[in-house]
This record gives C-alpha cells, sequence and structure tokens, in this order.
C-alpha cells in the first residue's frame, strides 16, 4: 500500500438526476502512467474533475500521499503537489508565456502578503529562484524564445506544451492530463509520447492521463483503467485490457 | 491669453481635479468587476466613510494639540485608508462572498442593501446633518492672468494631482509587477485556472477589494479637505458618478477608469461653465446612457466574449 500515490474510492458523482461517475475506483502507484479510457462521456473528465477538486464529489473517497483530499478546496490540493490540465486548453492568454509559469509558482513563493507587495531583497531573490525554473521548463518544452510573447499567440501545439510546462513548474508528484494530443498531428503526438515518458523517467512524477489516441495510451501505459457509463469497467496492463472481452465489447466492439 | 481662454483653462484644471478623484474611486469599480464580474454598489459608502475618518483623524488631532500639517495630512490618510480596507475586506466577507456562485443580480442586491445599510448607519453614528471642516491648506499659485479671472492652480489642487498620480503609479506598479498583483490578473482571467494551481483566490478577491477600498479612501480624504463638507449621502452620487467614470472609460479596465474619470470631470466642470450648474449631472448621466447605448464596452474596454 505505501507505494500508492492516489487512492480513489467509491467515487460517485451526481448532478441532478444524472449519475455521471458511479462508484468508481482507480489507484495510481509512484512512477507509474496510468492511463483513463472509454468512450465519449462515460465520464473520464468528470472524474479528473472530482479528483483534482474542481468538482466536490458526491460521495468517495480520493486519497493522496495517504491523506484525503475530496474535502479540500481546490487549491490546497494543488499545494499537495497533483496539478491538472484541461481538454481545451486553458492558458492566461493575455499573460506572457513566462508569466504563465511564473503565476504557477505563486503557491511556492513565500505566503506572506506584506514581503509580496514590497520589493524586498529576498522577494527579488525568490523572483529570479522562479524565473530560473521557469527558464528550464521553456527550454524542455522547446518555447525559450517565444518567453516574452503572450501566450495567446503560440500554435496549438506550443500551447499543450506550455500547459504541461505550466503544471510542471508546480513540482508535482502527480500529473493529469485530460487529452495531451488531442488536436495534435502525429509529429507533435510523438513528441509529447516523449515527453511524458521523460517526464516520469527523469523527474519521477506519476501520470494519470485521459486519452483518445490508442497508440499513445497502450504504448506508454502502466496501468489502464477503463470507465464505461461512469463506472469502471476493467483496468490492468495494456495487454490484459487489449485482450479483455469486456472492454472489446463496450469500447473497442466497433473494430 | 486672454479672459476667455484663461477662463477655459481654469475649467480644465477644476475638471480634472474632481476628475482624478472619480478615477480613484472608478478604480475600484472596475477592479472588482475585473475580477469577480459584479458591481460594488456599496464602493461609494466607502469613499464617504474615507472621508467621515479623515475629519475626525483632523478633529482629534487638532483638539490633540497637533496641528503640524504634514503630520495631520499623513495620520488621515493613513487611518482613512487602513479603515476603509477594513470596511472594504468585511464588506466582501459578509455581503459578497456568501453569494458569489449564484446569480449576478442576487449580488448586486446584496450590494444595493450593503450600500443602504451603510448610508444608515453612518446617519446613526455621525448625525444626518452636514459637517463641515475648517479648510486646512489655502492658497495657490497665479499662473497666468490677474485679478478674479486668473489663472490658478491651488495648492490642495496640486496635492490632489500628486496624491491621485502616485496612487496610480503605485496600483500600475502593483498589478503589473508584484506577485500578488500577477495572482490578481490571473484571477480575472480565469479563476477556476488560477486556484486549480494552488492560489487561494479567496484572498485574492479580498486583496482587490481591500486595495480598492484604499483607493476609495484616498479620493474620500482629498475632496473631504478640497470641499470642506461630509454627509452620510455623498457615497451616493459619487459612487454613481464613478461607476460613470468606469463604464465610460471600459469596466474591466484600469487605465480605461483613469481616463474615464478625467473625461469625465471635464466634462462636467465645462457643462457647468458654460451651461448651467445644475445641469452638470443631468450631462454626467446622459453620458452614461449614450455610452451603454452606442459603445458599451467603454473607449479602452474590450467587447465581451461570451465564454463557453
Amino acid at each position: 500500500m505505501s507505494n500508492n500515490l492516489l487512492v480513489v474510492r467509491d467515487l460517485s458523482m451526481r448532478f441532478g438526476g444524472l449519475l455521471a461517475v458511479d462508484q468508481m475506483a482507480l489507484t495510481v502507484d509512484e512512477r507509474q502512467i496510468v492511463s483513463l479510457i472509454g468512450p465519449n462521456g462515460a465520464g473520464k473528465t468528470t472524474v479528473f474533475n472530482c479528483i483534482s477538486g474542481f468538482y466536490r464529489p458526491t460521495s468517495g473517497e480520493v486519497i493522496f500521499q495517504g491523506k484525503a483530499m475530496h474535502r479540500l478546496p481546490d487549491y490546497k490540493i494543488a499545494r499537495h503537489g497533483m496539478v491538472r490540465t484541461f481538454q481545451n486548453i486553458r492558458l492566461f492568454r493575455e499573460m506572457t508565456v513566462l508569466e504563465n509559469l511564473l503565476i504557477a509558482q505563486h503557491m511556492q513563493a513565500e505566503r506572506n502578503l506584506l514581503k509580496g507587495m514590497f520589493n524586498t531583497s529576498g522577494y527579488r531573490k525568490k523572483e529570479d529562484e522562479l524565473a530560473d525554473r521557469a527558464a528550464y521548463w521553456l527550454e524542455r518544452v522547446g518555447l525559450l524564445e517565444h518567453a516574452n510573447r503572450e501566450s495567446a499567440y503560440l500554435s496549438y501545439g506550443q500551447q499543450r506544451r506550455l500547459e504541461i510546462a505550466r503544471c510542471m513548474v508546480t513540482q508535482p508528484r502527480l500529473l493529469m492530463l485530460d487529452e495531451p494530443a488531442a488536436g495534435l498531428n502525429p509529429r507533435e503526438t510523438a513528441e509529447l509520447d516523449e515527453l511524458i515518458v521523460e517526464l516520469k523517467d527523469q523527474q519521477g512524477v506519476a501520470v494519470l492521463l485521459i486519452e483518445h489516441d490508442m497508440k499513445l495510451v497502450m504504448g506508454i501505459s502502466d496501468q489502464i483503467v477503463v470507465v464505461n457509463q461512469g463506472a469502471h469497467l476493467a483496468s490492468g496492463t495494456p495487454d490484459e485490457i487489449r485482450n479483455n472481452p469486456d472492454v472489446i465489447k463496450a469500447y473497442l466492439g466497433e473494430e | 491669453m486672454s479672459e476667455s481662454l484663461l477662463y477655459f483653462f481654469q475649467q480644465v484644471i477644476n475638471g480634472l481635479t474632481v476628475g482624478s478623484t472619480y478615477a480613484l474611486i472608478a478604480i475600484g469599480y472596475t477592479m472588482v468587476y475585473g475580477i469577480i464580474g459584479m458591481i460594488n454598489f456599496a464602493h461609494g459608502e466607502i469613499y464617504m466613510i474615507g472621508t467621515y475618518v479623515t475629519f475626525i483623524v483632523v478633529t482629534a488631532l487638532a483638539s490633540m494639540g497637533i496641528e503640524f500639517l504634514p503630520v495631520v495630512l499623513v495620520t488621515a490618510l493613513a487611518i482613512s485608508m487602513l479603515v476603509a480596507g477594513s470596511y472594504g475586506y468585511a464588506i466582501e466577507r459578509v455581503a459578497y462572498r456568501p453569494v458569489r456562485g449564484s446569480k449576478r443580480l442576487i449580488a448586486l442586491i446584496s450590494a444595493i442593501g450593503m450600500s443602504i445599510f451603510l448610508q444608515n448607519y453612518m446617519r446613526l453614528a455621525q448625525g444626518p446633518r452636514d459637517l463641515a471642516m475648517p479648510g486646512l491648506i489655502s492658497g495657490g499659485w497665479d499662473l497666468s492672468g490677474e485679478g478674479p479671472l486668473a489663472l490658478s492652480l491651488s495648492y490642495m489642487q496640486a496635492i490632489i494631482f500628486i496624491a491621485t498620480l502616485v496612487s496610480m503609479g503605485a496600483l500600475t506598479w502593483f498589478i503589473s509587477r508584484s506577485r500578488t498583483g500577477r495572482a490578481c490578473r490571473a484571477c480575472a482571467q480565469d479563476q477556476g485556472m488560477t486556484s486549480l494551481l494552488g492560489i487561494n483566490t479567496n484572498k485574492v478577491i479580498a486583496i482587490t477589494f481591500v486595495i480598492g477600498a484604499m483607493l476609495a479612501a484616498v479620493a474620500g480624504f482629498l475632496l473631504g479637505l478640497y470641499y470642506g463638507v461630509v454627509n452620510p449621502m455623498i457615497g451616493f452620487i459619487a459612487g454613481l458618478k464613478a461607476f460613470t467614470a468606469a463604464v465610460l472609460g471600459g469596466i474591466g479596465s484600469i487605465p480605461g477608469a483613469m481616463l474615464g474619470g478625467l473625461i469625465l470631470g471635464v466634462t462636467e466642470n465645462m457643462t457647468a461653465a458654460y451651461f448651467s450648474t445644475e445641469y452638470k449631472d443631468v450631462v454626467a448621466f446622459t453620458l452614461l446612457c449614450l455610452i451603454l447605448l452606442f459603445k458599451p464596452s467603454g473607449i479602452l474596454g474590450k467587447p465581451e466574449v461570451e465564454k463557453i
């Protein structure tokens, strides 16, 4: 059990009469890539929203590094080391690329408001530190030369990479990516594939991924969790999932 | 310079004086709108409270025998900013945060309720009548011409310009350069995402209210000294004027609020000078109607795009 980074148990989310997530369960271990797959409308993003605190789940538990997250406000969950991206990119469009990364490190900067208001030397030192880390990640995702452009002017693929960089500057334990390959061309998808594996190997983060690109999912996942109609259908290694008759029926059956 | 030209420039100076204080109040409206999309109709009352606190502090210091002007001014300004800031914080906490998730209309009604509450509370605490204070700062410079039609800038007007410039400079620096200011901008763009990055957005919103309130207190302090009178109702009309200024400049835009305040102040003064004093409010609010009809996004505002 000590190896479990994230444990989700009996998670349900109800919107009025609609049970969007029904008794969902999943586990992510340290340094593992886990993919959440399922047909459109299966409730994958809702599961993400509940885990990250964007929604408050109707019932169930989200345990991260042994601590209960499901009653905390979203900003506190993020401070525990769990960050996410959105399916539709949510950058601060009117801010520069660099500022997007500085904002994400706000929580690590000292929380003393007065110090934050005045330009003390400690403050400037901290700012430099934040800028250094931002520069490191911009280089990693190939956006260093765009640091001072407004993020709205980046190409789609660049915006996706900036979102991942913005997560990484927070130094998370768990990175949650909601369809990061959506809208990317095959070459960009291959780069993304490489980047995610590198993040796991070099930075030691675990990744929870929602993705429709089966080639990407099958290629990089350690575990796959299949959701159908809001409920857990199956989980296992890529090979197990590929050969699971229930999954084939519910999800891959059309082929 | 001819007398009519002197008269014209004098009106510009007078208009900019009042206009810069409108701008200070308007910033509070525009910042709060920018970050949570609501109109804080109790904001004018914060200005009124700032003026009362200034009067109280000046009177108290005088009764203690402290009349050295710089000390009196700095103390009065600091205390009124502090008190107004606390009111700003408390108003947000009590009247707006509990209804933030609900429909816009509900927050608006809560704001109007808060405004009525503060007016009447001040009426009970300080009495409904005008309180007057002797002018602390008199005199000025004659810039051009002589006699009653000379172009002059009073010391008080100069103080208003300087205080406004300093406040706006400080605010601009804070918003664009400081870490907390950056969080304010992020929050204004996408509150949900800001929160998911580990920033306590409730705190950021509270800071916005406090800053807005402090700027209104600066305006209250300045206009209190300029006019020398205060009553519990002054916040209502000043609030409406500042709101007009904020809409004129483009609500949500800080440079817009500054510009809108100045334009409104000058327009009002020109009306009073060349047409009739009674019509200056009519002109101000006609301007509001015209802007809302023909350019609702204001001079520097961006057209609102519905978020999907």
